[in-house]
């Protein structure tokens, strides 16, 4: 049984490497998509949520009996009444022993922490009439002092949880004098004091909000003998893992499918109330339900990000050589301790040294609790917090020494000689080339002569003046070595998991545990599979999100699932080849030893004798004739667990016009050199490297999640966060060095959020750049045309956007009360307040 | 309850309905159209947007009651004889999608962009297409494929 049609391998174009189109397109552009609000199961009943408009109250009494009566009303159900078959919301990375966690009820029975909080749930036929019925629920609070200023609520001056008698949650702390891989920070900083440089600046991470277009949506199908959530969510895998821990179903009889999930950003890597709610109602009433938030709820309920305060010491010789970097940060928790949580910051931890070759280094972080939305992962996750720090102190050091700011940098970064390079934060970067990004970012915006056009605007008084802003970033991506992760106390590993089954019609099914969300994994991974295989592209299906399509998996976040997922498939793949290889040899009647496996085909070398791989799976498949004791099966599968994290990076730069009469902000370029390593599919990098930018850049200009002193979300829809739009934004000019990494087969490295951590200090470093002969060091994140006018005026970072909010209609009027009851359009005075209509 | 009949993707309906309906749920909930999607509850993200008449409107903010004796298209009646539109066909040669949600109302608002504007320039683009977000291309992909799309013709 030999074939001859195969095309000889050198002349298979390779796979890897190839801009394909993507496969997933042809259901997302005419409309055939399965999100999970459009999925519809007979006798499916509705979900609305009442929610507390107070960000901080005791629940006195809840009164459902009118929306109980309300017409189609199936149910309404408050915390006591599902009692412990709701469960529990989990924190899957104490980050310290001593971590103090409030327990997170889904659905809190006593009292609530933050505004947008679920009280009590409604069930009824149509989505509408739930609403409607959720009106009716009448809830009486007794308001409560809300700690809400990250600041005020570390030194505990109102406390969020009144019974923990701290908000301070965690202090976590990494020290290179301590762990040996440096020298003590404070050595260097005295140093400096005495002899050298000290840069001393505090820096504020605003709060942001993911802001996946798709609102979170939920179906549970408690019909059948799997409980069944669909979700849209990032983490299938983990949300079934949660659901087993916590609800007490054993986790064979749960089967959790992410559909389509439309974005994440980090903002699906969560385990929701309104999930766990799903969760308990279905399994109550037997009937399928669906919870599908509205874009409002989105806003107020599902987990922001960042929201930190940045301590930044930076000790350097005279002539710009650092010496030291001691970080102190003060990150806001919200409300309780979200999946990831504390974890956050510490996934920075290792990075604020970025690619500069300190000698000293210590990082701490106090993690701490408010009355305010919980935070968790964002895209980039701790990264971009430490790459805006430390971005922004390397211009600052050029300024103190007086040179071009790449010139520090230059100065003090890891040689491309100097591979593999252990840092103070004791990783192992292992491969990198900064020089030629550099060189490459530099010639693409045209450095040399936009530095001479800023020179001849500023020497001719230009109202509008120029900034040049650069990043050098670098971060680690790939989560995560399973071992590092268990130092780290996080509560599970890092591995991924890839099946390859060989179908008899020659098609090839390969199964995934990472869970796509647009990320174009049914294309990238297609093209490895197909390459490694030599089958063609179209015969490759990818299989995911789907706990009983791919029971095992650990779920996509992190830039993960290419470095450690595409590792998985790439060893699932050569176990095929494994077991291929004595059936070939059985029936090319040759010896094993002397077959060859190239493009897709076993040969016998020194013969023309040949057989294509869909051949031998086809003979496996018959099983007619095997060697003796083979298993009728090519199926293979792998887990991998990565051996330690990679390390991208590039140099971006962005031209920025100030206009010094008004603060407004016109970006003219902004171009970038990433260096991920070997590039499986230009096209989808393209994608992830622009969408990455702006949303970095929005960080730095638009984006802020908004308190006012009662601790109402003011930013709490679409009109009121500054998402950028098509008209806001500019196209951006992307480039490429390569340096493989060394870390995994095919020599890649994760992209997914490298745009975003590089961005925003490019960004905010442009803007400095064009107003720092005004006296301006800082401006405070968004940088909008109005803190850039008060910068420029003398009013320093340009003013806090938090208490700035408008006081709510008919309180200013009313006896000028400042300390509450403004939430929601609730206009009583806090204390005991009926609060009927809040129902979201 | 009203009685509406129109035209949707080409089909004859009719149903009854209530008044305060929108015409996204009327599409979504009585006629199964969920290629029409819901983004927001302030008519900022037009991730909803379908052809009336043969303007694009977002269908949020338009009730069905409204759209009585209408010609509605929607992203699902965009193709015609199994051959994609060519701003759908843009949309995937440029990578104008990533995780596709905004996609359907973007798509639709480009074709009506391109209807009356066949040759927009970049900045007739990034304008023409401010009342719809996307929160995962950064809209330069977006922007390449109505291009893309105009250089070949698309203008209806």
């Amino acid at each position: 049984m030999t074939a001859t049609q195969e095309r000889p391998s050198e002349e298979v174009e390779r796979e890897i490497g190839r801009d394909r189109r993507r496969k997933e397109d042809q259901r997302l552009i005419t409309g055939r998509t399965r999100w999970t609000d459009n999925l519809t199961l007979p006798g499916m009943l509705h979900l609305a949520m009442v929610r507390s408009p107070f960000a901080h109250a005791k629940i006195v009494s809840i009164d459902t009996s009118a929306a109980k009566a309300a017409t189609n009303v199936v149910d309404v159900f408050t915390g006591p009444e599902l009692g412990e078959t709701l469960g529990v919301n989990i924190n899957a990375w104490p980050i310290t022993p001593e971590q103090v966690t409030p327990t997170h009820s889904p659905m809190p029975a006593d009292r609530v922490a933050f505004a947008g909080e679920i009280v009590a749930v409604v069930v009824a036929r149509t989505a509408a009439e739930a609403r409607d019925a959720a009106e009716l629920v009448d809830v009486e609070y007794d308001e409560l002092p809300a700690a809400l200023d990250l600041k005020s609520a570390a030194a505990d001056e109102v406390l969020a949880h009144p019974d923990l008698g701290t908000n301070k949650s965690a202090l976590w702390v990494f020290d290179s004098g301590e762990a040996g891989t440096g020298a003590p920070v404070e050595d260097a900083i005295s140093k400096a004091r005495a002899d050298g440089i000290v840069i001393e600046r505090e820096y504020r991470q605003q709060r942001l909000i993911p802001a996946f277009m798709e609102p979170r949506s939920v179906v549970v199908d408690p019909t059948g003998e799997q409980y069944v959530m669909y979700s849209a969510t990032q983490i299938p895998h983990i949300l079934r893992f949660a659901l087993a821990a916590t609800t007490g179903v054993p986790e064979s009889k749960i089967r959790v499918i992410a559909p389509d999930v439309g974005g994440g950003f980090g903002g699906k890597l969560q385990t929701t109330p309104e999930e766990w709610i799903a969760w308990a109602v279905g399994r109550r009433l037997g009937k399928p339900v669906k919870y599908t938030e509205t874009r409002s709820e989105s806003l107020v309920s599902a987990h922001h990000g960042r929201d930190q305060w940045q301590k930044l010491t930076l000790a350097a010789e005279k002539d710009g050589t650092v010496t030291g970097l001691k970080v102190e940060l003060l990150a806001d928790l919200g409300a309780y301790v979200a999946i990831v949580g504390g974890g956050v910051p510490v996934l920075g931890a290792f990075m604020f040294n970025a690619i500069y070759k300190f000698p000293a280094y210590h990082f701490s972080v106090q993690t701490v609790l408010t009355n305010k939305t919980w935070t968790d992962a964002y895209r980039g996750a701790g990264r971009p917090e430490a790459t805006y720090a430390i971005e922004r102190l390397m211009d600052e050091l050029a300024v103190e020494v007086g040179v071009d700011p790449l010139e520090i940098r230059e100065k003090n970064w890891i040689k491309h000689e100097e591979f593999p390079f252990t840092t103070v934060a004791g990783l192992e970067y292992d491969s990198g080339n900064y020089e030629a990004a550099t060189a490459r970012a530099k010639e693409m915006i045209g450095y040399d002569e936009l530095r001479a056009e800023q020179r001849r605007r500023r020497e001719s008084g230009d109202p509008v003046q120029l900034g040049i802003g650069v990043s050098t970033f670098t971060e680690m991506c790939g989560l995560a070595p399973s071992r590092v992760l268990g130092q780290l106390d996080y509560g599970a590993g890092g591995w991924e998991h890839a099946s390859v089954r060989m179908l008899a019609t020659g098609k090839v099914e390969v199964v995934t545990g990472a869970s796509a969300h647009g990320q174009g994994h049914e294309t990238a991974f297609s093209q490895i599979v197909a390459d490694r295989l030599g089958v063609a592209f179209e015969d490759v299906e990818i299989l995911h999100g789907d706990t009983q399509v791919a029971p095992k998996g650990m779920d996509t976040y992190g830039s993960r699932s290419l470095v450690v997922g595409g590792e998985a498939l790439v060893r699932a793949a050569d176990k095929v080849i494994e077991k291929a290889k004595p059936i070939a040899a059985h029936l090319l009647e040759a010896s094993a030893d002397d077959l060859e496996f190239t493009g897709g085909r076993f040969s016998v070398r020194g013969t023309d004798q040949g057989m294509a791989i869909g051949e031998v799976a086809l003979a496996t498949f018959a099983a007619h004739n095997l060697p003796d004791g083979v298993e009728p099966s090519l199926d293979s599968d792998a887990t991998y667990d990565p051996v330690a994290f990679n390390f991208p990076h590039g140099t971006h730069l962005c031209a920025m016009e100030v206009d010094t009469e008004t603060g407004e902000l016109r970006m003219r370029k902004y171009v970038c050199c990433d260096d991920i390593g070997n590039i499986i599919n230009p096209l989808i990098v393209s994608g992830q490297v622009h969408g990455g930018l702006v949303q970095g850049i929005a960080q730095a200009l638009w984006e802020e999640a908004v308190y006012d002193e009662s601790g109402t979300l003011v930013s709490g829809s679409f009109v009121d966060y500054l998402l950028p739009t098509a008209a806001d934004t500019i196209s951006f000019d992307i480039d490429h060095t390569t340096s493989p990494s060394l870390t995994n087969t095919l020599g890649t490295k994760g992209v997914g959020e490298a745009g975003t951590i590089a961005s925003t200090p490019a960004v905010v470093n442009a803007v400095v750049d064009a107003v720092r002969h005004f006296g301006v060091n800082d401006i405070q994140m968004p940088c909008t045309p109005e803190r850039v006018w008060r910068a420029i005026n003398g009013a320093g970072a340009g003013g806090s956007t938090e208490g700035a909010a408008m006081p709510h209609f008919g309180e200013a009027e009313a006896s000028g009360t400042s300390e509450g009851g403004g939430a929601m359009g609730n206009q009583e005075q806090p204390g005991t307040s009926s609060t009927e209509g809040a129902g979201a | 309850m009203t009685r509406i009949s129109l035209t949707v993707d080409g089909a004859n309906v009719s149903d009854d309905v209530e008044p305060r309906m929108l015409l996204v749920q009327y599409l979504r909930e009585k006629l199964g159209k969920t290629g029409t999607v819901i983004g927001c509850d302030t008519s900022n993200c037009g991730a909803c947007t379908v052809h009336l008449n043969g303007t694009s409107v977002k269908s949020c903010n338009v009730l069905a009651v409204q759209a009585d004796g209408a010609e509605v298209t929607t992203i699902e009646g965009l193709a015609r004889d199994g051959q994609l539109h060519p701003v759908q066909e843009a949309f995937r040669e440029c990578h104008g999608l990533q995780c596709g949600f905004c996609t359907p109302g973007m798509i639709m608002q480009s074709v009506d962009l391109l209807s009356t504007n066949p040759n927009p320039s970049e900045e007739e683009i990034r304008l023409g297409l401010e009342g719809n977000l996307c929160r995962c291309t950064g809209y330069h992909n977006i922007v390449r494929a109505v291009q893309h799309a105009a250089s070949q013709g698309a203008t209806s």
